[in-house]
């Protein structure tokens, strides 16, 4: 009796505090002034760590200097605000099942009422979100997933991502190595059994047939994503004796590679190519083979060109959380800058606070200072970004981690020139490709 | 209940449904469609579980529907809403009545195994396949109905009066099973499957009636959720999507055909304000407060409900009739 009593009371509770959580979304809503942004990325589970942490506080520091109109270099007499409205940001999480994805992302839209979302690491997420964002007509910047399809799919309106596609860092990655070892013979793959890892697969090795035709595949390992254990792959690559093995591996797969591939001694005699070995840059300074060939999916963290706006941004950064942002917290503070550089150009053309539309107008093609260097919104009718790439060879200098031969490509030697899909310049031999030698 | 009330009230229901719909906010209608998908899918789980038996792999058909949904559009070119949710059903029925042959022979844990490898299968070989987008999946366009194109807004509301429709009939037909004599073998057969057999019932048409039913409302459920996302993916097959759905049968219990889409109801606000309130901490308030339902509720929420009835009835004749329903702190036997 008095358990159903409980119980009751228990359920009235519930209701009243819905409805109120309701209410309050409503009258924050209404209130239009400062921009709201929607910031998903992976806040719970096993990709916040190397991902979503690192972007969510790169956001911060950039959001708090926005508000604060402190950032420096070109931005630096912008005055306060993106556009002269405070940024207000509203996290959600993107570690949940697909559809709640989208339920979430209308949510952040429909419920609670942002002006812009910011965000998204995993591909299927973009794609799955992107339909919608042209449905609901909202400012959406992708600041981290890879898939080329997201506007090769169709032309869209709403929708920016302002990083480089991953095709780009696997096209940069064979120049690299080609160029690191001109007598490079045969190659071997570990790449997770899923899109991201067979599409990077593809176009590293697209591309080095066009680089260096004659070059073997000894072996292709494809693992399922989140293994861990990967002893029968690793003596398949030990086996395989390869000159390189390309690996995309990312976040805790990638360590667990490197973690268990290092003292078996598999990276002795081959060298290990890692699209995404940035992340582990710094923590697996210990382990990681001598020679191992790091990238960092564009030119984020060490491969960011010397500006007042990376030195600032390295040391709010490091003040705020006591270590050293990776490249996700670079990307995000690329994508943040992107919607403050769009919104302050439009509101110099209108000569006051922008609205929506006339900032996702200004956005198209635009040219903006971030921390990894200037980025430009060139291809896909100027929602997709071009920007340059890095990579680098590990080594171990006094016990601190560095790179040696660092090689940045120009966004016009790695990326597709506007009107052209990835493939198709792939196999054109990357025609009209502008490399400095 | 009565029959005749039974009908009332679901169709009174269902007309409520479509009614509010006309003033709900674009979120809460996308929120309510995506509750009644998964809830066909979970009404499926609870129809099993009243026999007895744990699918772990009912992901198997919310995605075979999904994916006969996608693929109809993609390869066959129907965008008709009726057409493509008929694809849904038939590849429902047609790969349930096959498996089944299959699954039929086996109970507990066997069966729980069983389900939850078939379903990875679809997964692993839908990750491989570069055609159809693997692990990142494929766009659905919005469903056309009768033959007109509907603006966006129009269609994502025709996809939401469909799905009240759907989840309408689906909870008469369920309750015309669950109240036939095929219905009660199901618990019968919990109870003891020997007596069962003696009794002239062959255990596995039950079982095997049972899993036909469960697998065409998940690929109903399926059909929906990817009419409704636009988009979907191998994911829908994963365990953790089945373990979801038999998680969301317990709370809400399956002492009524009704009773999981009050658990769906509810899981997906807790979820979706828990996410709000919490961003990276919300699965702890999810687990919590779902922790505190099942302490208070071991049957399920609908276990409030069927408290409630008796206690109205026991003031009216004194003679409360116990409707059977899987109780967690007992378990089965």
């Amino acid at each position: 009796m008095s358990l159903s009593i409980k119980a009751t009371r228990f359920c009235k509770h519930m209701v009243v505090s819905l409805t109120l959580s309701t209410i309050c979304v409503a009258v924050n809503a209404a209130s239009d002034d400062p921009l709201k942004l929607g910031l998903v990325s992976f806040y719970s589970g096993g990709a916040s760590g190397p991902v979503g942490i690192p972007s969510r506080n790169g956001a911060d520091v950039i959001i708090k200097a926005i508000n604060e109109g402190t950032l420096p270099g070109s931005y630096s007499n912008s005055g306060k605000g993106a556009g002269g409205r405070p940024v207000a940001p509203v996290y959600s999480d993107e570690a949940v099942d697909s559809a709640a994805r989208v339920t979430e992302y209308r949510n952040l839209v429909q419920r609670q009422g942002v002006d812009a979302v910011i965000g998204y690491a995993s591909s299927g997420s973009c794609l799955a979100i992107t339909p919608v964002a042209e449905e609901l007509k909202t400012l959406t910047l992708l600041y981290y997933c890879g898939s080329t399809r997201i506007f090769e799919e169709g032309a869209r309106k709403y929708v920016f991502r302002t990083m480089a596609s991953q095709d780009v860092e696997n096209i940069a990655a064979a120049r690299y190595i080609t160029s690191l070892n001109p007598k490079l013979k045969s190659i071997s793959g570990m790449n997770q059994n899923y899109a991201w890892g067979q599409d990077s697969w593809r176009d590293f090795k697209e591309s080095l047939d066009q680089i260096k035709p004659a070059v073997s595949v000894k072996t292709k390992q494809f693992p399922k994503i989140f293994a861990g254990q990967y002893g029968a792959e690793l003596t398949a690559l030990a086996r395989s004796g390869a000159d390189v093995v390309h690996s995309s591996f990312w976040g805790g797969d990638m360590e667990a590679l490197i973690l268990q591939g290092a003292p078996r001694g598999v990276f002795d005699d081959q060298t290990l190519l890692l699209t995404t070995g940035g992340t582990a840059f710094y923590s697996l300074a210990d382990q990681i083979p001598e020679g191992t060939v790091i990238g960092a999916r564009g030119q984020g963290d060490m491969f960011a060109p010397e500006s007042e706006l990376n030195t600032w941004f390295r040391n709010a950064y490091k003040k705020a959380y006591g270590e050293n942002p990776t490249f996700p917290a670079y990307y995000m503070a690329q994508s943040v800058l992107a919607l403050k550089a769009a919104a302050d150009k439009a509101a110099k053309a209108k000569g006051g606070a922008p609205a929506m539309d006339e900032v996702r107008a200004a956005m198209k093609g635009i040219e903006y200072a971030s921390p990894a260097g200037t980025i430009k919104m060139a291809r896909a009718n100027g929602h997709q970004a071009i920007t340059g790439v890095g990579y680098g060879t590990f080594t171990l200098v006094d016990g601190k981690p560095s790179l040696k031969n660092v090689r940045r490509y120009s966004a016009e030697c790695v990326n597709p020139p506007a009107g052209t899909s990835s493939s198709d310049w792939i196999k054109s031999g990357f025609l009209g490709a502008q490399c400095k030698q | 209940m009565p029959e005749k009330n039974f009908n009332i009230t679901i169709i009174a229901a269902t007309l409520l449904l479509i009614t509010v719909g006309f003033i709900l906010p674009g979120w809460l209608t996308f929120l309510t469609i995506s509750i009644l998908a998964k809830a066909l899918v979970v009404v499926g789980v609870a129809v099993l579980m009243r026999g007895g038996i744990v699918s772990f792999g009912q992901g198997l058909y919310y995605c075979i529907g999904a994916y006969a949904v996608g693929l109809g559009g993609k390869f066959l070119g129907i965008t008709d809403l009726l057409g493509l949710m008929f694809l849904a059903l038939v590849a429902g029925l047609v790969s349930g009545s096959l498996l089944g042959l299959l699954m039929k022979r086996y109970r507990e844990i066997f069966f729980a195994m069983f389900s939850l490898a078939l379903s990875m299968i679809l997964f692993g070989v839908l990750s491989k396949s570069q055609l159809l987008g693997s692990t990142d999946g494929f766009t659905i366009v919005k469903p056309t109905i009768l033959g007109a194109t509907l603006s966006t807004d129009n269609a994502n509301h025709a996809i939401y009066i469909f799905a009240c429709l759907l989840s309408g009939i689906v909870i008469w037909l369920g309750q015309r099973y669950l109240r036939s004599p095929m219905g009660f073998a199901g618990e019968a057969l919990r109870d003891n499957e020997v007596r069962v057999e003696y009794l002239g019932v062959a255990p596995e048409t039950i079982i095997y009636t049972k899993y036909l039913i469960a697998s065409v409302t998940a690929s109903l459920g399926g059909g929906l959720m990817a009419l409704t996302l636009g988009h979907i993916g191998p994911e829908m097959a994963y365990w953790s999507q089945s373990g979801e759905f038999i998680f969301i049968a317990l709370l809400g219990g399956t002492s009524h055909i009704a009773a999981p889409f009050v658990g769906t109801a509810v899981f997906e606000f807790i979820r979706t304000f828990a996410l709000e309130l919490a961003p990276n901490a919300w699965q702890i308030i999810l687990g919590v407060v779902l922790i505190f339902i099942i302490i208070f509720f071991p049957s399920g929420i609908w276990s409030l409900f069927s408290s409630l009835k008796e206690k109205l009835r026991s003031g009216e004749s004194g003679s409360p009739s116990k409707t059977p329903s899987v109780d967690l702190k007992k378990g089965d036997s």
